[in-house]
């Protein structure tokens, strides 16, 4: 693909397979869609002309508030046509208050400065709110007013004129900390890791990758929708709110379309596992079925076990269990496994590997850990495990996992800041915590105070912060953590916070307050919200509240389910 | 009848769900306009109801048009009992 961008390669695949169905759209309701390149070039072409009739130039940024439908297939090509860089920002879900929404809009806008957003017309208003304060945007076009024209209709499609190095696109994750770092990927980075990737999965045309996954995040993004359609792969695409419901439905589509590939973060293992009737499986194939890829969340092996039980009698393969570890900041994955060989595991001693940060393996049955592998590092792509100076650690030593490759972020955009502290002597810093052992990477935990639930990251700051918010409770005084449930294979957010109010009732009525405040204003539900006395939260020795303390304390007093 | 299928269905989002057992849900409150019961759980509420009542609500129906308080669920499940 060298010498190549992101705009050269689709317009490519329109010109040589114009009527490949290159995605299987599922409806809630109704029949499945078939896109072919020519349609997905047609209408993202009458969206890169909408964009230069708006005056949108090259290199700036676009904003897609759509749902996952065609719409936003085709607006996130067209702004890649029109060299335009596209980001794609969760649309409004129906437990979202929309007074924050408008709030993440506007810190969104505030950092990114867009030029234009497209979005359905009844949110028009919505946008021009947020924007009071954005004085980049120039332009809201509403998505289904854009004509499907033919290509050779636009004199020029600035995105092919695009340099390797400028960049394709922002990928974000949520919350106002979140919102502060858009990864920026260059054209370049993005194809080197198409290539890289694909050749670590052993990716050929006769795949057929299958996926619910959101396009606002990596996982989705890229490997549920720009590898396949750049590598000219058939995708199968239904909507993370469809699958949600009835996530059958997955099961039913890699049976129809002899789907080959699918990933899915770790707690989907357990929520596909529990959660389909016997009956919505009558006639299921998932024999096709040669990999499901665990990523963006910790792997853990019990997930895996729970699912082989539930789908092996339809035709799943052992074998088809795979893992990767990736991140948006390396485009997509760091290692693959499970792919030629079946995924590592190991057994380790756990007082060795909490006292000392060593992985000790161990034949014994007591005392020990579960680790799983996230198999090896893709080609172009270099993994070290350093300690707090920065320097590598032989294999088996716990620290923290940094990364080099042909692949990496081009910034966190508009905050050089934050790009500059996430580098050492060239090394990226992941934040992750784990080791190697002959050059298998495991992943153990991580360095930084971030909650995973679900595969979507969270700030426990943004939660604490909404909480702070409501009456009654202590600014300050307030812990957001969370705490893994092995029934659903994720971690539950767990709130603490301290106030004065000693009544049972006004207890019970600050927790609904807070539970409604934080699950109307975030991107998660609480589980747990715990109403606590004044003094109960630890504090270190400069008056601030220490996450990892208060965590253990309300492990051991509160939540009592302390394992390992 | 009703007000044991209200009772029932208060109890189990508030201790399966909600994970907080004291806490009663009114049949007016919002469920999942509040977010009190998350996308991950209507799945779950939905078994539930095909368990204890039999009677089935499809997955395009699991929105707050179709039903978005205890009260409102309770006549749905009514209505299918026949």
């Amino acid at each position: 693909m060298a010498g190549q961008n992101t705009a050269s390669l689709i317009v490519q695949a329109g010109w040589e397979a114009p009527d490949q169905v290159i995605v299987h759209l599922l409806q809630s309701q109704g029949s499945d869609q078939a896109i072919t390149y020519r349609e997905l070039i047609r209408n993202a072409a009458g969206i890169a002309s909408a964009l230069k009739n708006a005056a949108i130039h090259p290199g700036e940024v676009v904003i897609l508030l759509l749902n996952h439908e065609r719409d936003l297939l085709f607006s996130f090509f067209g702004a890649v046509l029109s060299g335009a860089i596209p980001s794609i920002m969760p649309y409004l879900t129906e437990k979202l208050s929309p007074d924050h929404y408008r709030q993440s809009l506007t810190a969104l806008f505030n950092t990114t400065h867009p030029a234009a957003v497209i979005t359905y017309p009844d949110f028009v208003a919505e946008v021009e709110m947020a924007a009071t304060t954005a004085p980049s945007l120039r332009a809201i076009l509403v998505s289904d007013t854009i004509r499907a024209i033919d290509p050779t209709e636009i004199d020029e499609l600035p995105g092919l004129q695009c340099s390797p190095d400028q960049i394709v696109l922002l990928q974000h994750s949520s919350g106002s900390t979140g919102l502060q770092k858009g990864v920026a990927l260059s054209h370049q980075s993005l194809i080197n890791h198409l290539d890289s990737y694909r050749r670590a999965i052993r990716l050929d045309t006769s795949d057929v990758i299958v996926s619910w996954l959101p396009l606002y995040h990596d996982m989705g993004l890229i490997a549920g929708f720009l590898l396949p359609i750049l590598t000219r792969t058939a995708l199968v695409l239904m909507s993370p709110f469809d699958w949600v419901r009835a996530p059958y439905k997955l099961m039913q589509a890699v049976s129809h379309y002899h789907g080959t590939l699918t990933w899915l973060p770790n707690f989907a293992y357990n929520f596909c596992a529990q959660k389909v009737r016997m009956n919505l499986l009558e006639g299921v194939d998932l024999s096709s079925w040669r990999a499901v890829i665990n990523c963006s969340e910790p792997i853990h092996w019990k997930s895996h076990q729970l699912f082989l039980d539930r789908f092996a009698p339809y035709g799943m393969s052992t074998r088809a269990l795979a893992t990767s570890y990736a991140m948006a900041e390396n485009v997509f994955a760091v290692t693959q496994g499970g792919i030629e060989n079946p995924v590592g595991n190991e057994t380790i001693d756990a007082r060795t590997f909490q006292s000392e940060k060593f992985a000790q393996p161990s034949a014994h049955s007591d005392g020990t850990i579960r680790m799983v592998s996230s198999g090896r590092a893709i080609d172009h792509t270099r993994v070290r495990v350093i300690d707090v100076q920065g320097n590598p650690l032989p294999d088996r030593h716990l620290g923290e996992i940094a990364i080099q490759s042909n692949s990496l972020l081009s910034s966190y955009y508009n905050r050089p800041d934050l790009t500059e502290k996430a580098f050492l002597h060239d090394w990226y810093l992941t934040g992750d915590l784990g080791y190697l052992a002959e050059g298998e990477l495991y992943v153990t935990g991580r360095k930084k105070d971030l909650i995973i639930v679900g595969g979507k990251n969270i700030y426990p700051q943004d939660l604490e912060r909404l909480a702070e918010e409501v009456p009654g409770v202590h600014p300050g005084r307030v812990v957001a953590l969370g705490v893994f449930n092995e029934l659903t294979g994720t971690e539950d957010v767990v709130l603490l916070a301290e106030v004065d109010a000693e009544n049972d009732g006004e207890r019970l009525r600050i927790a609904d307050q807070i539970r409604n405040q934080v699950t109307h204003n975030s991107d998660i539900a609480l589980r747990y919200v715990e109403v606590l006395q004044r003094g109960w939260l630890l504090k270190t020795s400069s008056g601030k509240i220490a996450r990892s303390a208060n965590r253990d304390k309300y492990l051991s007093e509160i939540n009592g389910q302390f394992s390992e | 009848m009703d007000d044991q299928i209200l009772s029932q269905l208060s109890q189990y989002i508030a201790t399966q769900i909600i994970k907080q057992p004291a806490r009663t849900i009114s049949p007016t409150e919002p469920l999942i306009s509040n977010g009190l019961v998350d996308s991950f759980s209507l799945v779950d509420l939905a078994l539930y109801i095909e368990d204890r009542y039999g009677v089935i609500i499809d997955d395009t129906e699991l929105n707050k048009e179709t039903f978005d308080s205890l009260a409102q669920l309770t006549e749905l499940i009514r209505s299918r009992m026949g």
